[in-house]
């Protein structure tokens, strides 16, 4: 196989590319600082391949028409920044309770309001788990590299297909606006998930009737199987039942979809952590100059380790409450005011202090800082 | 031809709107009761009940289709 | 109506929960009666709706059907009909639903001419939540948030769909089912937006609180304070006071949003092949 050149990629570039490797079909967004490229690339990419690109009116329709279009069969994508992830917060649960495949981006920038459009921020993390009312589960997902955008932007389709669920994927400004060389892997060696169709016939087919891993079949409209999708608590037939015991049933339901297969989603990579006395928990733009502090602290003999999730929500909690009791302190490096720092300590509990490291000046965390601040807790 | 008249008893929640537009007067009874068939044989089969029931109620069949 | 019910409802659903005597039945049969005339098959065809006591209309339809969240049915509408532009769409939407929280969708989903058919049910009053004025309820009438009489002026979303784009517009009411039928009938034949005003009576709420009597006496209303557009034409401005016009508002061609889009997807995979 001749060996592929690398090219110079800008990261929303690697999304919309990484989304058309998925089989993405469909893409309604709305113009926003820093997204907008993902938007752009899809509208010319999308009629190529027999796709379909709209801008909606505002990021609401916009969420709306990548539900309506997911239930057509379409993999259907979205993608903003703050301001529109709280707009689209509505339909966004909505596609939880219905159960819709769709993958939303947002490409995290300074906030609150409008913020610094063109500077990187983590602010969205805590929207991301619960911007939308109501106990619902999510998956959220954190590549901090252009290459790791376009793999993980696969794997959020994957993932929404294979649970039935929306996926948000977490970036920010910088890893949406920057560029790297990228050599991108072949579309044959790409494992493509689709939802699962249902195998009875139309009289048969109970929309919402999970099999054991949770997950229900899932059919078209169009196809003849004339279901019913609303946002009402529904039972397995897809009409509301709001009686308690479905009301409590559904609910769990949709959370044990997530729980039961965590280890199907969670992604979380460690780097020198086999020796390490101290920790840094970083995602995103902050784990790359977590990872050459880390790197820089052993050199100077510091027994210092890097817990990096990909999977921000569902948390990776096993893993803290592993490396809680290896270690003495975690050093959380945050472009927020510690939004992890407390599902952190969370799972840590006693067994090691958790030490925020904290920017929101829409600035970068530099790995000297890291370095400095390994220094100061030893 | 007489045409059959049939009330879901089910479904109606005796609003009265077959009662008041009928406009051959074929059905009796107030708001809140349930309509009663009276004069069956006035009856055209225009099918305007059937049209402005509320709660598809109504079935107006003539003999040959029965 | 049994043939009716056999092919296009979920009769394990009826009876439904609308009030004694709510215009939303009567609309709803007029729309099943429609797609029956026009001869839509129900496997390709969608019905979306929002939030409210209208939009409850699509579980009892035996369609594909999407209940959506409140305001956003044309939305979600729009994501389904240019994903599969192979599909017929239909929404059923109230007065509150498409005017107010929906209002933006509305004006943009005309003006794209996208092929849906909206039918308004506009009983002028949020019912499902008791009784609130929506921005097609008249100016002066009581609810349970005007307690002193109605300040806001109404929309004549007619109009705003005309001036946003809508390539068939016509209001109809209940009471004339038979002209309501034939007007959904020929939005659903329309390629592009449609929009149906279909002007219906809440007897529980609207009616009970502004003295408009029984289910029966609001829809004698209906029949005295309507006038056919083409009679209107007729009538001096004296005799039209007051006056709703009821009939086919506006009809025009204009290209079809989704073909529009197709035809560049043609001629993509043309130039892909050369």
């Amino acid at each position: 196989m001749s060996e592929k050149k690398p090219i110079l990629m800008q990261g929303n570039e690697a999304c919309a590319k990484g989304a058309l490797a998925a089989g993405v079909r469909f893409f309604a967004g709305y113009p926003i600082t820093p997204s907008s490229e993902i938007a752009e690339i899809l509208s010319e990419e999308l009629p190529k391949v027999g796709g379909r690109f709209i801008q909606m009116e505002d990021e609401i329709a916009s969420m709306a028409a990548v539900i309506g279009a997911s239930l057509t069969g379409s993999k259907a994508m979205t993608a903003t920044s703050g301001p529109g992830m709280s707009l689209k917060s509505e339909n966004l649960g909505y596609a939880s309770m219905a159960e819709v495949p769709c993958v939303i981006v947002d490409v995290q920038r300074v906030g609150p309001s409008t913020g610094g459009p063109t500077a990187p921020s983590q602010g969205d993390i805590m929207q991301a788990r619960w911007g939308t009312h109501g106990d619902h589960p999510i998956i959220a997902l954190a590549p901090n590299s252009v290459k790791e955008t376009y793999e993980v932007t696969i794997k959020a389709f994957n993932l929404s297909e294979r649970f039935r669920t929306p996926v948000i994927l977490l970036l920010d400004e910088v890893i949406g606006h920057m560029r790297e060389k990228v050599v991108l892997p072949d579309q044959e060696s790409i494992e493509i998930i689709n939802r699962k169709k249902p195998t009875v016939p139309p009289e048969e087919y109970f929309p919402y009737e999970p099999d054991e891993d949770g997950v229900p079949k899932m059919a078209s409209y169009g196809e003849g199987y004339r279901f019913h999708v609303t946002g009402l608590t529904h039972d397995k037939t897809g009409f509301p039942n709001l009686s308690p015991g479905n009301t409590d049933y559904v609910i769990r339901r949709l959370h044990e979809k997530i729980e039961k297969n965590i280890d199907e989603i969670l992604m979380v990579e460690e780097y020198f952590m086999d020796d390490a006395e101290l920790a840094v928990f970083a995602y995103g733009s902050p784990s790359r100059s977590s990872l050459s502090a880390v790197r820089k602290a052993r050199e100077e003999g510091i027994k210092v380790g890097l817990i990096r999730p990909i999977t921000i929500w569902p948390f990776p909690a096993e893993t803290v409450k592993k490396a809680a009791q290896k270690v003495s302190k975690i050093i959380v490096p945050e472009m927020n005011l510690g939004q992890l720092l407390g599902e952190v300590e969370r799972y840590a509990k006693s067994d090691a202090e958790v030490i925020g490291l904290n920017r929101v000046d829409g600035e970068l965390i530099t790995p000297q800082e890291v370095v400095d601040k390994i220094k100061e807790v030893l | 031809m007489v045409e059959k008249i049939k009330i879901n008893k089910n479904w109606c929640k005796k609003c009265g709107i077959c009662i008041a537009f009928c406009p051959k007067g074929v059905f009796e009874g107030q708001p809140g009761q349930l309509p009663k068939v009276a004069k069956p044989e006035e009856c055209t089969g225009c099918k305007l009940c059937e049209l402005r029931c509320p709660d598809f109620a109504i079935e107006v069949r003539s003999d040959d289709n029965e | 109506m049994q043939e009716l019910l056999d092919k296009y409802f979920r009769k394990d659903k009826l009876p439904h929960i609308w009030c004694p005597g709510c215009g939303h039945g009567i609309t709803l049969g007029a729309v099943v009666r429609a797609i029956d005339k026009v001869g839509l098959d129900p496997i390709k065809t969608t019905v979306v709706s929002g939030i409210g006591c209208s939009s409850r209309a699509p579980g009892y339809m035996k369609f594909d059907t999407l209940h959506t969240t409140h305001g956003r049915a044309l939305a979600f509408a729009t994501g389904v009909k240019h994903a599969k532009p192979e599909l017929n769409v239909i929404v059923l939407t109230g007065d509150g639903d498409a005017a107010a929280i929906g209002g933006n969708h509305l004006i943009h989903a005309a003006r794209r001419n996208i092929d849906i058919t909206t039918v308004l049910f506009n009983n002028s009053i949020y019912g499902m939540t008791g009784g609130q004025y929506s921005p097609l309820t008249p100016t002066g009438k009581l609810a349970t948030t005007a307690p002193y009489g109605n300040i806001d002026q109404a929309f004549d979303i007619c109009k705003l769909a005309i001036a946003a784009g809508a390539t068939y517009v016509a209001r109809g009411t209940v009471y004339n089912t038979t002209q309501l039928i034939g007007l959904i009938s020929k939005g659903i034949q329309n390629k592009g937006f449609s929009l149906i005003e279909v002007i219906t009576h809440c007897p529980t709420v609207y009616g009970r609180r502004n003295k408009m009597g029984t289910a029966v006496d609001m829809m004698k209303w209906q029949k005295e304070n309507t006038v056919n557009v083409k009679a209107a034409e007729k009538m001096t401005e004296e005799q039209l006071k007051g006056k709703i016009l009821v009939g086919e508002l506006y009809s025009d061609t204009r290209p079809e949003y989704t073909e529009q889009y197709t035809k560049i997807i043609e001629r993509l995979q043309k130039e892909g092949q050369q």
